[in-house]
């Protein structure tokens, strides 16, 4: 049955994908009157073309490597998280905690402790879902998406009525003590002699994120867990018959993927804001879903669909500010890419695949013919 | 709390729950049918610009109403070829179709009327007015005698409060998603296409034995889904409020997919479970309402959250459980 070679599946079906939905939002700019080569030109340079560019790419890169890697362990215990948004925000609640519970004096020991923080705060709101899912039957996809308005209540609630500080308007936690921020590219490069922007929030989390996507590789191929994972996402059944539990796996895989999604905000929240403030996620919990999806579920691949998105977001950002193309369009990208590497993945691959297929007759055929 | 500020609550209640009602009865045919669909949302919102944009250009809101049904369809066809035609995973389909209408919405407003993602003001014939009734109060008698109408009401019996405040005064919209809930009983439980409609969502493979085309009943649900989704989201932008701005939606789709659950998918159910979520949401508007009644501060976050923590209740189990259709979220192949 096997007649695709290996690299049209994990290469040139997703990228295929990816041109359909580029062509179409080249498209769509071209309806409201803009011009896609000089939109592409700006996003570009706005992008790439500086150190000021790359670190915020890199930036919102590595938020997407954290909900991307979320949605993609889930993926591979077949469970479809869309809790991201929600997990990323309750963890960004837990790094607040731990960021102004203690004086830290550096952040080498703040780091640690607030990695904790939101990853415990994150798995704890994947837990009741996944709980729900593993003994009540209750679908993780919906539980998730009411995970996320709770959440998003929730912080509110926390945010206006205890961390504001009295006599501040809008409703956000105090700043984060000095001994809690924690280095920017800038800081870590100078002292090698490369010149990076002062002024862009990329920092040290960008090398966690790296990290993470070589732990989850290792977990995931390279562990008991991760063959038990994978075994129950192909078939419940056989997992069972070979005595893995079920509760265990939907357990362990979310709480994993709360916990990565919760880590999200020792980027956003300790890096970049040095407080909490409300929707601090901005949506980068949803991008994950994106991610996972284009980089197949594939810790490589949602590394380099991270950094895709990464570019998006910045490029997006340069357009909205210097043409009349509004933020949007990055979320019509973003639509486009789900549905044309999600949704209707069939629709690529059932084409090249019948064109293998005929190939894989054709060469029997000759092969036949010249036996006899 | 007096009758009449009851009165008043109910009332924003019917107006706040008729979208979700609306919206509800659409994911209950596609769900019924074996399609679970979470791109209700999208399908509002898209309808909602739509529908405000065109009234806006024609002057004519039932213009702006076909248009956008128009484009809830569109949007509901995407979902059908993902999801029937191509087989695929029908819920990464709806949360694409959420972040194509919620992106696309903003574009197409900036790009036709440049005032920040929104459409302008609908005046006159670009709006759903509310209908008056016989007999209640209304704008008319207030002109008559040269006061407000609240002050009329407030001095009128309660009878005629209720009447005039809670039944009359509403836009068309509403009393044809009332209407909806019977029709969609009547529809799904008393005729053929009903019995099919049900039947392929519980066991496809059935169905196609009869000689009834599968594909053709999911198309025919999700097309019908498309027609509801789209007058809920007219009526968010043109009776509701006067004019479409940017995420109006609001997760109402995701309330309404809530309720679809807390009802166990059955018409009339759904109806109760709107209301009542209707009512949550007028409640979070009106806390002094509520610190009212309970005699303790509510924060207006606990109100904004009590439907979707009554969805994750119900969704355990634990208030009777909530068994969705067996076929859903599968695509169905045929028998080779």
């Amino acid at each position: 049955m096997d007649v695709m070679p290996r690299w049209v599946d994990v290469v040139l079906v997703p990228l295929l994908s990816l041109i359909i939905a580029f062509v179409i939002s080249a498209l769509v700019i071209l309806a409201i009157g803009e011009d896609p080569i000089a939109a592409v030109n700006l996003m570009v340079t706005g992008a790439l073309g500086s150190t000021y560019g790359w670190g915020y790419t890199l930036y919102y890169a590595t938020n997407f490597i954290f909900t991307g890697l979320a949605v993609a362990i889930a993926f591979h215990a077949r469970m479809f998280n869309i809790g991201g948004e929600g997990q990323a925000a309750i963890g960004g609640l837990g790094v607040a905690v731990v960021c102004l519970a203690f004086p830290w004096p550096h952040w080498a020991l703040a780091l640690p402790a607030a990695m904790l923080g939101g990853a415990i705060f994150g798995a704890a709101w994947a837990a009741l879902p996944a709980y729900l899912q593993a003994k009540r039957g209750s679908h993780i996809v919906i539980t998730t998406i009411m995970f996320n308005f709770i959440a998003a209540a929730v912080l509110n609630y926390v945010l206006v009525n205890i961390l504001r500080p009295a006599g501040q308007m809008d409703p956000a936690s105090e700043r984060f003590p000095e001994g809690t921020n924690l280095p920017t590219m800038h800081e870590i490069l100078a002292p090698i002699g490369i010149e990076f922007s002062r002024s862009a929030p990329l920092n040290i989390t960008f090398f966690i994120a790296v990290i993470a996507c070589v732990l989850v590789w290792i977990l995931i191929w390279r562990t008991r867990l991760g063959f038990a994972l994978r075994a129950y996402g192909h078939s419940e059944p056989a997992a069972v018959y070979a005595g893995i539990s079920p509760t265990r796996i939907i357990m362990v895989a979310m709480l994993i993927s709360g916990a990565l999604a919760g880590l999200m905000a020792i980027n956003n929240v300790m890096g970049e804001a040095e407080r909490l403030v409300l929707n601090s996620v901005e949506g980068a919990g949803f991008i994950g879903i994106a991610v996972a999806l284009m980089g197949r579920s594939h810790p490589f691949g949602v590394f380099l669909a991270a950094i895709l998105f990464g570019f998006l977001y910045q490029g997006g950002a340069e357009l909205a500010l210097w043409t009349s193309i509004p933020r949007e369009l990055i979320v019509v990208i973003q639509a486009l890419v789900i549905l044309f590497t999600g949704a209707l993945d069939n629709m690529v691959r059932m084409p090249i695949e019948r064109f293998f297929l005929a190939m894989h007759r054709a060469r029997k055929a000759r092969e036949a013919g010249s036996a006899e | 709390m007096d009758f009449l500020t009851l009165i008043q609550v109910l009332d924003s209640s019917v107006r706040l729950a008729t979208p979700l009602l609306l919206a509800c009865l659409a994911g209950l045919f596609s769900e019924r049918a074996g399609i679970f669909d979470i791109g209700l949302e999208g399908k509002m919102l898209a309808a909602a610009f739509f529908s405000a944009a065109i009234a806006y250009m024609t002057g004519s809101v039932w213009v702006g109403l076909l248009a956008g049904i128009g484009s809830s369809i569109v949007l509901s066809l995407l979902h059908g070829a993902a999801s029937i035609t191509f087989r695929g995973n029908q819920l990464i389909s709806g949360v694409a179709i959420n972040f194509l209408a919620a992106g696309l919405t903003v574009l197409i407003a900036q790009s036709w009327f440049n005032q920040g993602g929104r459409t302008p003001s609908l005046m006159g014939g670009g709006r759903f007015e509310g209908i008056e009734l016989p007999f209640a109060l209304g704008p008319k008698d207030a002109e008559a005698t040269g006061r407000s109408l609240s002050e009329l009401i407030a001095e009128a019996g309660p009878i005629s409060q209720l009447y005039s405040e809670l039944i009359s005064g509403h836009s068309i919209l509403v009393y044809i998603a009332l209407l909806c809930v019977p029709a969609t009983w009547y529809i799904l439980f008393r005729t053929r296409f009903g019995l099919r409609l049900r039947a392929v969502g519980e066991n496809p493979a059935a169905v196609d034995t009869a000689g009834i085309s599968v594909i053709g009943l999911r198309y025919a649900a999700v097309m019908i889904c498309g027609v509801l989704c789209g007058i809920a989201g007219a009526y968010l932008s043109t009776a509701l409020q006067a004019g479409f701005v940017k995420d109006m939606a609001a997760g109402r789709g995701f309330i309404a997919l809530a309720a679809l659950i807390f009802a166990k998918w059955r018409p009339w159910h759904a109806l109760y479970a709107c209301l009542l979520f209707g009512l949550l949401q007028a409640l979070a508007l009106r806390s002094d309402v509520v610190e009212g009644l309970v005699r303790v501060e509510v924060p207006v976050q606990v109100l904004d959250s009590l439907p979707y923590v009554l969805t994750v209740v119900i969704l355990a189990g634990f208030v009777g459980k909530a068994i969705p259709p067996r076929a859903g979220g599968e695509p169905y192949v045929k028998e080779r």
